[in-house]
């Protein structure tokens, strides 16, 4: 399964971020490998809609998983409307123990 | 002859002036509210409305009998008001600016627009004053449309005066752009000094015929009125500090109801911007 994690930097030890739409990395990691990947957020530096844009995103990876802080509503909709689904409560995580965190939940 | 009444930043007594110049003239007078984030005229003007028209601006629609998903609508969009995911267009009508690029840009010819509403437009009277306002809805931002709206109902051969809403951008220019005078309301302090610099500098560049008018201007210091003789900035008039002024402002009552001597300052005031414009 594939785990979004919004985060301030580009690795598994970086910070998480609680901002979903204008986070600067989204890590992808997968849970069966705990391999990773690192998407630079191209609505970073967004004007409007910044929500829907990381949304389209991050679909294009086939993420099932969203870990992150805030979600706007336009944000939650998109992600409903490509069956992503949002985990909430990293505040203060590294994006390993973001994922760690929710794998021990399930 | 159109007469807008501007000012740097709000809370510099904009409405007050606009509102007792209008009720001062009496007759044959038009007046428009163009901050439409805040309209406060009607509260002193107290006018009878008999007309409210809602107003809206065209979003988006998706057919997707005939949508191939190819993504086009979304990559014009500059505010990502229209998204393509997977199989799917989500619009967002908050966020979408009408700028018709979508639909414009579609190559299936699958978008169609409806009307989403983003404001009223009221139409009222008080003895010879015809009074019109726009109100934008609580949540949107987009004002220059409906400040066009109001400013469509114009009446040239009436005296029209403009309540323009505070500040220097976009809206502003949108209200006052085809004045033939504009008033500039300031206060003496460092802060009203600052954005009236700032005003005079928008004015100028529009190229539009304008002056000063000091509110409170035995407060504060001498800088506002020094910069004017150095500029060449007339200066209309100035109106002290006065709390009954103030206090009567506040329960909806105009200078000119309290004091009706100022109605004939007004009336100068009236004519002294005819001939700045006849000149
Ligand atoms: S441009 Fe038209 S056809 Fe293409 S995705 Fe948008 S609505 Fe569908
Ligand atoms: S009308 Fe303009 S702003 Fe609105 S969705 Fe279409 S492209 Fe975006």
């Amino acid at each position: 399964m594939k785990i979004a994690v919004t985060a301030k930097g580009g690795s598994l030890s970086a910070q998480t971020d609680e901002r979903f739409g204008r986070c600067k990395y989204f890590v992808i990691v997968d849970s069966d490998t705990m391999g990773f990947t690192i998407i630079e957020n191209p609505s970073f530096g967004a004007a409007s809609g910044a929500g829907p844009a990381a949304a389209r995103e991050i679909s294009k990876h086939s993420v099932e998983v969203l870990l992150t802080g805030n979600v706007g509503v336009n944000a939650q909709q998109a992600l409903d409307a490509v069956g992503v689904k949002v985990v909430t409560g990293i505040g203060g995580l590294t994006v390993k123990e973001a994922v760690e965190n929710y794998l021990k939940q399930q | 002859m159109i007469i807008s009444i501007a000012s740097g930043k709000g809370g510099t007594g904009k409405t007050t002036l606009a509102i007792n110049l209008a009720l001062s003239l009496e007759k044959n007078v038009q007046y428009l509210d163009c901050d439409v984030e805040e309209p406060n005229g009607h509260i002193f003007v107290k006018p009878t409305f008999d007309e409210k028209k809602s107003f809206g601006m065209p979003i988006p629609v998706v057919d997707f009998d005939k949508c191939d998903y190819c993504g086009k609508c979304g990559e014009i969009c500059e505010y990502n008001a229209i998204v393509v995911i997977k199989q799917n267009v989500l619009v967002f009508p908050d966020l979408c600016h009408s700028c018709a690029g979508c639909w414009l840009v579609c190559p299936q010819k699958a978008i169609s627009t409806k009307d989403k509403e983003v404001g009223q437009l009221e139409l009222g009277n008080r003895n010879g004053i015809e009074f019109i306002h726009g109100k934008l809805n609580v949540g949107e931002s987009l004002s220059p449309p409906l400040i066009r709206a109001v400013k469509e109902k114009m009446d040239p051969t009436k005296t029209v005066i403009i309540d323009s809403p505070p500040g220097t951008s976009c809206p502003v220019i949108e209200a006052i752009k085809e004045s033939d005078f504009v008033v500039l309301v300031t206060e003496p302090t460092p802060f009203g000094f600052n954005d009236l610099k700032l005003a005079v500098e928008m004015v100028r560049k529009i190229g539009l015929n304008f002056g000063v008018i000091i509110n409170r201007a035995d407060v504060g210091n001498r800088d506002v009125h020094d910069y004017c003789t150095r500029e060449n900035i007339p200066i209309l008039m100035e109106i002290n500090n006065d709390r009954k002024i103030a206090e009567a402002y506040s329960r909806g009552v105009p200078i000119v109801e309290l004091y009706p001597e100022y109605r004939d300052k007004f009336l100068a005031l009236y004519q002294d911007i005819e001939r700045r414009v006849g000149a």
